[in-house]
């Protein structure tokens, strides 16, 4: 199979890396060759945070360029604004509707934009966005979208749901392993 | 067992396997979490060291009493260490030493962007470059074999790509290694000058050997294609990109060992075909060593540069002429830098420096953003330590009229690397330097390491802690006072009082990092709506969990930790 190329991006602290972790394992026991790609360093500092699954027969690089992505998955809406150009022709954006204001729109400096799923729609984007943080409340904790929103990815991707739940218990400590199956379900039945 | 690994948890499981026993050093992006994943195992010792130097010393000492030895460092933390690398080089090793250097391409970390090839070059020290994680684990192992062959430390070289990227690997147990015997060898281990004349002469002999192994290690390896169009020669995270991009169309030569590098096989590789382009990131070092042995017929940092990553775009776009499609949406979209978080210790210190309007001289470490909008506090920052012998020269420069006005900033884990040293300057060339030691109980950037003020060594056990206000005094400093930077009001006070002063001085601002588990909040703040006459105060900070909402200040219940400074801020009483 030709490589697949899904990025997950988000804001610093949303998760973004544990759900790219959560999805490696899926296609890891999928029996595919898998490459996941990070950077560190300032992710916990609020800024916007970008991680790359690849997968396939063989993966060479780890990174996704513009025109390279099969999905994106956005936890928050001008991050999958400014993530729209690495979509591929046709491929699929998945986002949180969650706004979180960048320092800039703090101080006044610039302004967040009105109407993004609208105009991420308009603009050929085969878009779902779900309001993945209300989802994650419901669940029991607002710390739970990334999960919200592998749930909405698995119900667009067709494995079986076994590897889903253990990838979950793999990368989910136990205490909140309740919590984060809640979740996903919730997710994967979000219209 | 098969899993998907970090390039650094792959080394980690390398120097796992090979039988590591004793590892040293210094937390620096990309290259934190090898020590932080082979910590885990009760098998090796592991320690972070205050500095680098420290760290690299403490592996070759264990290294020379015979057991295999590990220290690992960021690219601008081998030019701390780079005084023992330098003569390690001569001593050789007892026991295997290996050192993971990691390189920031693309400075996503950093404060430059320099190469670190160029150290393994001028130090003489072998240097393997893995391109991912699979290589991450072979190549540690292999660099313990070859560094007890050849008697040499080993330097694997890593990238952010490398180092963050998961593949995967293929588990298999330790080898469980006695200690080496140890005897007493000064010729080998005394560098004074008759020792290290003889031993310089045993380096270059080595040097000579080890180009001989490059010539047919399974460390470079060859791929033809049928199909080629021209040959590439590539190394590390570069190899990758050029698989991506090119394909069979072109014959790949992958160096994974970047010094010495071969003669023969890069000679015989490039008579294959008219055309030789290296792919390398940073300095050309590959294609400078092909003119230097003859070959012609090569090309690289003229079409790709000298800056940042070449990843598979940039490479189909410069030697194909392919750019991939994408829209974009026509909408000014704002940048979302990294931010000090709500509850950040340094966010009400540095909001009190830029409100006196002082000259900051900055470090390395979280605090370093204080230098972005709205604080915009800080005018400079070099390297680790820097701060503080760097404010201690600008007020030698400028005298009284900037020692009353400028300070300098830097965390508790930064001064015990190299602040100290500058601070003993203060203390005895006298000048009157106004020192804030930001201390947030944790290494924070790179991700929460202990260090020795902590209390906790690296596996979380208790551990002796530094008593920075002793240790200052110690130094010779009579003016130190501890701050509460959450107190806007007292801190701005205790500035004030120190930089009138007519000695050195130094303020401790204390109140540890906001993300430690340990640290209890408050109940977020909210702000009264009907109170709230929109005067932007509180926007001053620059916390994130505070936004203005149709001409109100509005605070974010899920990031807002309690911290108070916004409700010392304003001055109308709206924050409850």
């Amino acid at each position: 199979m030709e490589t697949k190329s899904i990025m997950i991006v988000g804001v610093g602290g949303q998760g973004s890396l544990l759900a790219s972790r959560l999805l490696g394992n899926v296609l890891l026991a999928q029996g595919y060759d898998v490459k996941v790609s990070e950077v560190h360093g300032m992710s916990q500092r609020g800024g916007s945070v970008v991680t790359y699954v690849k997968y396939g027969d063989k993966v060479y690089s780890p990174v996704i360029e513009k025109g390279e992505a099969d999905a994106v998955i956005s936890f928050e809406l001008l991050e999958a604004a400014r993530c729209l150009p690495f979509l591929k022709k046709g491929g699929h954006l998945i986002t949180s509707t969650q706004q979180i204001d960048p320092m800039p729109v703090i101080t006044g400096a610039a302004q967040y934009p009105d109407g993004l799923v609208e105009k991420l729609r308009a603009a050929g984007a085969e878009l779902v966005a779900v309001d993945a943080l209300k989802l994650a409340e419901e669940a029991g904790s607002p710390k739970a979208s990334n999960v919200v929103l592998m749930g909405v990815l698995a119900s667009r991707m067709d494995y079986p749901e076994e590897l889903w739940q253990k990838a979950i218990e793999q990368c989910v400590p136990a205490k909140f392993l309740e919590l984060n199956k809640k979740a996903f379900e919730l997710g994967k039945n979000a219209k | 067992m098969k899993k998907l690994m970090l390039g650094n948890e792959a080394f980690a499981r390398g120097l796992y396997e090979a039988g590591c026993k004793v590892v040293s050093s210094y937390p620096g992006t990309p290259s934190t979490e090898i020590t932080e994943e082979v910590a885990k195992y009760d098998e090796v010792y592991a320690e972070w060291a205050p500095n680098e130097k420290v760290a690299m010393e403490t592996a070759l000492g264990a290294s020379i009493a015979g057991a295999r030895s590990f220290c690992g460092m960021k690219h601008v933390g081998l030019n701390v260490a780079a005084d023992p690398l330098y003569t390690a080089a001569y001593t050789g090793v007892n026991a295997g030493m290996v050192i993971a250097v990691a390189d920031d391409q693309g400075m996503h970390s950093s404060q430059n962007e320099q190469d670190s090839r160029h150290h393994a070059i001028a130090s003489k020290v072998p240097m393997l470059e893995p391109s991912d994680s699979t290589e991450c684990k072979e190549f540690v192992k292999l660099a313990f074999e070859l560094s007890e062959q050849f008697d040499a430390p080993f330097i694997v070289r890593m990238s952010t790509r490398v180092a963050h990227s998961q593949s995967i690997v293929e588990m298999e147990d330790r080898q469980e290694l006695e200690l080496k015997p140890y005897e007493k060898t000064p010729q080998k281990y005394v560098m004074m000058p008759a020792y290290a004349k003889g031993r310089h002469v045993f380096v270059e002999e080595r040097t000579k050997k080890l180009i001989e192994y490059a010539e047919t290690s399974p460390l470079n390896r060859v791929e033809i294609s049928d199909k080629a169009e021209f040959g590439v020669i590539t190394n590390g995270a570069c190899y990758q990109y050029t698989k991506e991009a090119l394909g069979d169309r072109v014959s790949v030569l992958k160096l994974g060992m970047v010094n010495p590098l071969p003669e023969k096989l890069i000679k015989d590789f490039a008579a294959k075909y008219d055309r030789i382009v290296v792919i390398e990131e940073l300095d050309g070092i590959i294609e400078e060593h092909c003119r230097n042995i003859g070959v012609t017929n090569v090309e690289g940092k003229n079409i790709f540069g000298y800056i940042g990553e070449i990843p598979q775009s940039v490479i189909a776009e410069k030697l194909l002429g392919e750019k991939k499609e994408y829209v974009a949406l026509n909408e000014n979209i704002p940048v979302r830098p990294p931010v000090m978080c709500a509850g950040c210790p340094h966010r009400g210190l540095f909001y009190c420096l830029k409100k006196l309007g002082v000259t900051v001289s900055g470090d390395i470490g979280c605090y370093t953003l204080g230098a972005a909008a709205p604080l915009n506090a800080i005018d400079t920052t070099i390297c680790m330590g820097a701060s503080i012998s760097g404010l201690h020269g600008f007020n030698k420069a400028r005298g009284a009229e900037s020692e009353h006005k400028s300070v300098a900033v830097i965390g508790d884990s930064t001064f015990m690397h190299s602040g100290m040293t500058g601070l003993v300057n203060i203390a005895y060339n006298n000048s009157n330097s106004t020192v804030i030691i930001l201390d947030n109980s944790i290494t924070g950037m790179t991700g929460h390491q202990q260090n020795p003020t902590t209390g906790k060594n690296l596996k979380g056990d208790p551990a002796a802690a530094v008593n920075l206000e002793e240790l200052c005094k110690a130094i010779g400093i009579k003016r130190v006072r501890v701050t509460d930077p959450y107190k806007l009001a007292e801190t701005e006070a205790a500035i004030k009082e120190e930089l009138a002063a007519d000695e050195a001085s130094v303020i401790i601002s204390r109140r540890p990092c906001a993300l430690l588990k340990y640290v209890k909040h408050n109940p977020p703040f909210v702000v009264e709506t009907d109170k709230c006459v929109g005067c932007k105060q509180c926007m001053k900070l620059g916390c994130p969990a505070i936004s203005m909402r149709e001409g109100k200040a509005v605070i974010d219940h899920t990031q807002c930790v309690g911290c108070g400074i916004c409700k010392e801020q304003c001055k109308i009483g709206a924050i409850k």
